[in-house]
């Protein structure tokens, strides 16, 4: 069997990113926040990430390597699951299902495609930097 | 109108319409009032004598199936509300005053009626025999007749049904599906009488023989025997034997409910019946309507049907809307037996009364078939029946009346027999009557697809209301609406999704001959090609991720379903390895082989749930389930667990579940196997097979079956000889008793075929199709599955083992796995910036000594806010 001891910690190994990938930064209320480096995403999963405010979002690739960022609240449920849920793309919209009961939001506009009444905040995404 | 004061009931100025009977017929009549607007002009009023709104009769037998009494319902939930109609359940009408014009009910309740439709339906005829009041004996009529059965049935183990007709062989089979014993005591010389003939009767009985049940025609019974405690005990039948049973189902036959009519003067028949003219009114007043089974209709018959009681509802609703009416001058008596495993239809003239008519007669004893059509000189079909294949009734009963496009004789020959009979729904007439309940023709069908725009069978069917009767049209229905579609360049599509033109089997195929172990390949190569570039979606990547799971090792992936391409197409839970809960938490299942732990590793579950403040329940699958771990918190928390020997449960996968046990032989006094060793066998087994839907097992030291295991995907029980196997048993919402597949198997026996069956089923089982609803899909079913996996029919069998085989080889923990590598621990964290912080948002409060989720937290438009300095970082484990 495995020694707890030996294993590190999600958070060590949540720190240790590769340093030649660019940033990614998200636009927040006080401007540009530097969230993670792109090796960090894999298209079709999403991260979250804590602002400043205390809100937070949820952060995507595509396959093409498009990054965007959406309220990580589940308006469906309240749970800050959105990072959590599989992307798609239906029509030509990139979207996110939520994992707790599925409804799908658009990354790019964040409308929900399933009950247009609803919808997330969206947020600016760009890149900076790397090799 | 004269407002007559009436005591409780006010009239209004609005002129009263007052219904007594919400039955089939009732309800029918009431949507017919409201699409023609007269719920909107006129006060209607409805008596209900039972205890719920009207219900399908028809598929009264489905409620031991398992549908419950709501889903039988007729009413959509808001009618009465939308309609304005005043409903009174469980307060049926005791007279009529016509003179006055009011009706009492047995609450007290008068209301003044300006038009009093009946619509009582009919009584479940009890003949006269001595003892037909003992305590277990019952009618078969209602949703409380079916309560009462199913509760005494439970301490008794023989039934007797009196009438071998339509009904009393319905009864029978709930009967034999309670596990009772059954006898059905017919007193004509055949089953079904009224509706086969003698040669349709022999090849029915045999196949209700089949079934288990024991028919006695030609006898009656004669008197009801009862014990000291008043309950049946036997019958003696004419012929002067005698039958043990505990209980007797009576159904021979209905008579007309017509006694409120007679009380109040009204003309009935000679027979019963309230005796009514073309527009369903009573000659004798023409204020009073009668409709459905309690009326004698124009032609001088009573209708036991529903489609000519729907018929009647239409055209009394259109003389009281003051509409024209063709009037109601009789109708067509087809049935089809509903009866599980039974295929039986007659339609038209089925005895071949008419002047001149010929018989065509297809007849093999051997394999219980008989086809009989009636056919004019002319060659109009007349008529019919089938018994043992009534696969072609959707296709014949709407030609009857017409010179059908083919010769009687391919019609009747099985397939392959004569020539090939190429007649699909798209030989019919525009005008043909598909679905007789409601009387809907091909026209209107093709109608919904082609003016209405419907794209799907459900669609059709809410359209135009076929098929939502009896359910014997439907599958004439699919075809012509799939016909349909087709014609009008619709593909019917039977693909996965919006990226894939193909099944989930159709996907396994492609993965397992190419060697395609890559989402993005598949999604190029075979994608649609409007996918071809996008991201997939939430439907099949999962499904194409399982597919890539349990072949694995076999197409050169890695079987760790976390590493690279494959980690972004798992579900959240497989993506965390632990359930997402409600508020974003997560629970955590460790795997305990066979509900078998020592006490040492309950300490240790009891220890980690403490230290990190976990809710602890013991689930229904036999082992422990820890909610309200923050995902951060996993790695920790599972670090421990796998230092104390534990693996992960799957409890978050489409994977193999809980093997569950009963102590057997070596406790237990019953025992004749040692169950939890074999239960811990298969457990260790199977554990980390991924598959279409989750798969549970169990195992029982004896017929008792403490396990349950007839409940699971595959149940062992043990046997003195060794083991039986089940397969296809399901819980949940639609459960369903598994199958026997094999009888007393060796030990090596046993894992060879469920081994070959799972495999089996991973290939060729739809996405999120569980054991149960792939083996009743199947082409062939039960027999089929038994061909493949125990006759080899496919050749199939080494290539499924040597596939469970190298599943076994390869399977390592998936926990332990991702804990001794950094890379695949990097997910583990709620905030990609704030790698250290706890996700503020999870929450608990107390509840009975442990925690639950804080729930107020989530709700409202925004949460809380919690600035990110406030937030402070993990202190060791015991976080709350
Ligand atoms: C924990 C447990 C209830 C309990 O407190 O006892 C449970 C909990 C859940 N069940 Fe269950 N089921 C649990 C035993 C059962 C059983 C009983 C059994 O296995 O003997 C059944 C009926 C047997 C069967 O499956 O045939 C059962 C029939 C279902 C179904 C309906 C399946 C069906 O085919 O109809 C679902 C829904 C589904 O899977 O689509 C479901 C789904 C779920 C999910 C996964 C719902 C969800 O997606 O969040 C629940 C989450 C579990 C979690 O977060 O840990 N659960 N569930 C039981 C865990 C057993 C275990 O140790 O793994
Ligand atoms: C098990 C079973 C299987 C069947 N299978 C088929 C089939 O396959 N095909 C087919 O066409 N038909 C079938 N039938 C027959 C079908 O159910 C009836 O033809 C249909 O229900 C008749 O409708 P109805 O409204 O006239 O009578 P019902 O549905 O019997 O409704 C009459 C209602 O009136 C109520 N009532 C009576 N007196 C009063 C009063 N004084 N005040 C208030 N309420 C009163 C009764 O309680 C009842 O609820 C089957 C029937 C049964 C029992
Ligand atoms: S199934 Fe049989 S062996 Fe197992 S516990 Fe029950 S009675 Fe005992
Ligand atoms: S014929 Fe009964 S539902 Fe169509």
């Amino acid at each position: 069997m495995t020694t707890a001891t030996a294993t590190p910690t999600a958070t060590e190994a949540a720190t240790t990113a590769a340093a030649d990938s660019p940033t990614v930064e998200i636009l927040g209320p006080d401007g540009w926040l530097p969230v993670c480096t792109l090796d960090r995403l894999s298209p079709g999963r999403g991260v979250a990430a804590l602002l400043p405010d205390g809100t937070q979002a949820a952060l995507f690739t595509d396959r093409a390597g498009r990054a965007y960022a959406i309220g990580n609240r589940d308006p469906f449920t309240g749970a800050q699951v959105l990072s959590r849920g599989l992307t798609g793309t239906a029509t030509g919209r990139p979207y996110v299902a939520s994992p707790l009961l599925k409804q799908r939001f658009d990354l790019a506009n964040g409308e929900c495609l399933d009950d247009p009444s609803v919808s997330v905040p969206t947020y600016s995404v760009r890149t900076r930097g790397g090799a | 109108m004269a407002a007559a004061a009436s005591p409780t009931s006010a009239r209004t100025d609005r002129p009263t319409i007052v219904l007594i009977g919400h039955g089939m017929v009732g309800q029918r009549f009431l949507e017919a009032l409201a699409e023609r607007g007269v719920t909107e002009t006129s006060r209607v009023v409805v008596l209900c004598e039972e205890p719920r709104p009207a219900y399908d009769r028809v598929q009264l037998t489905s409620y031991f199936s398992g549908r419950s009494a709501e889903e039988l319902s007729l009413v959509e939930r808001d009618f009465m509300d939308r309609h304005g109609i005043e409903l009174h359940l469980g307060d049926p009408a005791e007279t009529i005053d016509r003179a006055a014009r009011t009706v009492t009910a047995r609450s007290g309740l008068t209301v003044g009626y300006d038009t009093l439709v009946l619509a009582t339906g009919s009584y479940p005829f009890v003949p006269p025999v001595p003892g037909k009041d003992s305590t277990g004996c019952f009618v078969y009529r209602t949703i409380e007749d079916l309560l009462a059965i199913e509760e005494y049935a439970k301490n008794v183990t023989t039934g007797a049904v009196v009438g071998g007709g339509l009904l009393g062989l319905e009864a029978a089979g709930a009967l034999t599906g309670l596990g009772l014993r059954t006898h059905v005591v017919e007193f004509a010389p055949r089953l079904m009488p009224v509706q086969v003939d003698d040669g349709g009767g022999a090849a029915l009985r045999r196949t209700i023989e089949d079934m288990g049940v024991t028919v006695h025609t030609g006898v009656g019974g004669k008197e009801i025997t009862a014990g000291e405690d008043g309950a049946v005990t036997g019958m003696e039948l004419s012929d002067g034997s005698r039958l043990d049973t505990d209980m007797v189902i009576f159904s021979a036959g209905v008579r007309p409910r017509d006694q409120l009519a007679r009380d109040c003067g009204l003309e009935v028949g000679e027979r019963g019946g309230i005796v009514v003219d073309a527009t369903c009114r009573t000659p004798g007043d023409t204020a009073v309507y009668a409709i459905g089974e309690c009326a004698l209709a124009c032609d001088g018959r009573v209708y036991g049907l529903v489609a000519p009681g729907y018929e009647m509802a239409d055209t009394a609703a259109a003389a009281i809307a003051e509409q024209d009416t063709d009037g109601f001058t009789g109708a067509d008596t087809s049935t089809k037996l509903k009866l599980l495993g039974v295929d039986v239809a007659s339609f038209g003239d089925a005895h071949g009364a008419s002047e001149g008519a010929l018989d065509v007669v297809y007849c093999d004893s051997r394999a219980g078939v008989y086809k009989k059509l009636v056919v004019g000189a002319d060659g109009t079909l007349l008529g019919g029946v089938l018994v043992g294949d009534a696969e072609a009734y959707g296709m014949l009963r709407p030609l009857t009346g017409s010179v059908p496009p083919v010769s009687p004789e391919q019609l009747v020959l099985p397939a392959g027999a004569g020539a090939p009979v190429a007649l699909g729904p798209s030989a019919l007439p525009d005008d043909a009557v598909i679905c007789n309940c409601h009387n809907v023709t091909k026209g209107t069908i093709r109608g919904a697809v082609t003016e209405h725009s419907c794209t799907t069978v459900p669609e059709v069917k809410k359209c135009t209301k076929a098929g939502t009767g009896c359910g014997s049209c439907v599958k004439a229905l699919t075809s012509l609406v799939n016909d349909e579609l087709e014609a009008s360049g619709v593909i019917v599509d039977k693909g996965l999704c919006g990226c894939f033109p193909h099944t989930r089997a159709e996907l396994y195929e492609v993965v397992r001959t190419l060697r395609l172990a890559s989402y993005e390949e598949l999604l190029a190569s075979h994608g649609r090609p409007e996918a071809r570039d996008g991201d997939g979606c939430e439907i099949c990547k999962p499904a194409v991720g399982s597919i890539i799971a349990s072949l694995a090792p076999s197409v050169g992936a890695d079987g760790y379903i976390l590493d690279g391409e494959q980690a972004a197409l798992q579900d959240t839970n497989d993506h965390f390895l632990a359930n997402l809960q409600r508020n974003g938490s997560y629970s955590v299942v460790p795997r305990i082989p066979g509900g078998e732990i020592t006490p040492e590793k309950l300490i240790v579950i009891g220890e980690v749930a403490r230290d990190f403040g976990l809710y602890t329940k013991i689930t229904g699958g036999q082992r422990i389930d820890l909610f309200g771990a923050r995902v951060d918190q996993l790695p920790l928390i599972w670090s421990r667990l796998v230092d104390a020997g534990f693996e992960s449960g799957h409890a978050y996968g489409k994977a193999l579940r809980t093997v569950k046990s009963c102590v057997g032989q070596t406790w237990c006094r019953y025992g004749v196997q040692d169950s939890v060793r074999m239960a811990i066998q298969l457990e260790l087994r199977y554990r980390g097979l991924r598959s279409p839907h989750k798969l549970k097992s169990a195992v029982s030291g004896c017929a008792r079956e403490c396990a349950e295991a007839r409940g699971k995907d595959f149940g062992v029980i043990a046997t003195s000889n060794g083991w039986n196997l089940y397969v296809g048993g399901n819980g949940g919402a639609d459960p369903r008793h598994a199958d026997l597949l094999a009888q007393d198997l060796s030990h090596a026996e046993l894992i060879r075929l469920i081994d070959r069956f799972l495999m089996f089923y991973i290939r060729t089982a739809d996405r999120l199709e569980r054991t149960s609803a792939w083996l009743e899909r199947i082409d062939g079913g039960l027999d089929h599955v038994r061909d493949v996996v125990v006759h080899d029919s496919l050749g199939l069998c080494d290539e499924l083992e040597a596939l469970m085989a190298a599943h076994v080889h390869h399977y390592r923990d998936e926990w332990a796995e991702t804990l001794n590598d950094p890379e695949r621990l990097a997910r583990f964290v709620s905030f990609v910036n704030a790698p250290e912080a706890p996700d503020p948002s999870v929450r608990f409060t107390p509840e009975r000594d442990q925690i639950k989720p804080d729930l107020t937290l989530l709700a409202g438009p925004t949460l809380p806010v919690r600035t990110l300095e406030s937030v402070r970082p993990l202190e060791g484990t015991s976080a709350r």
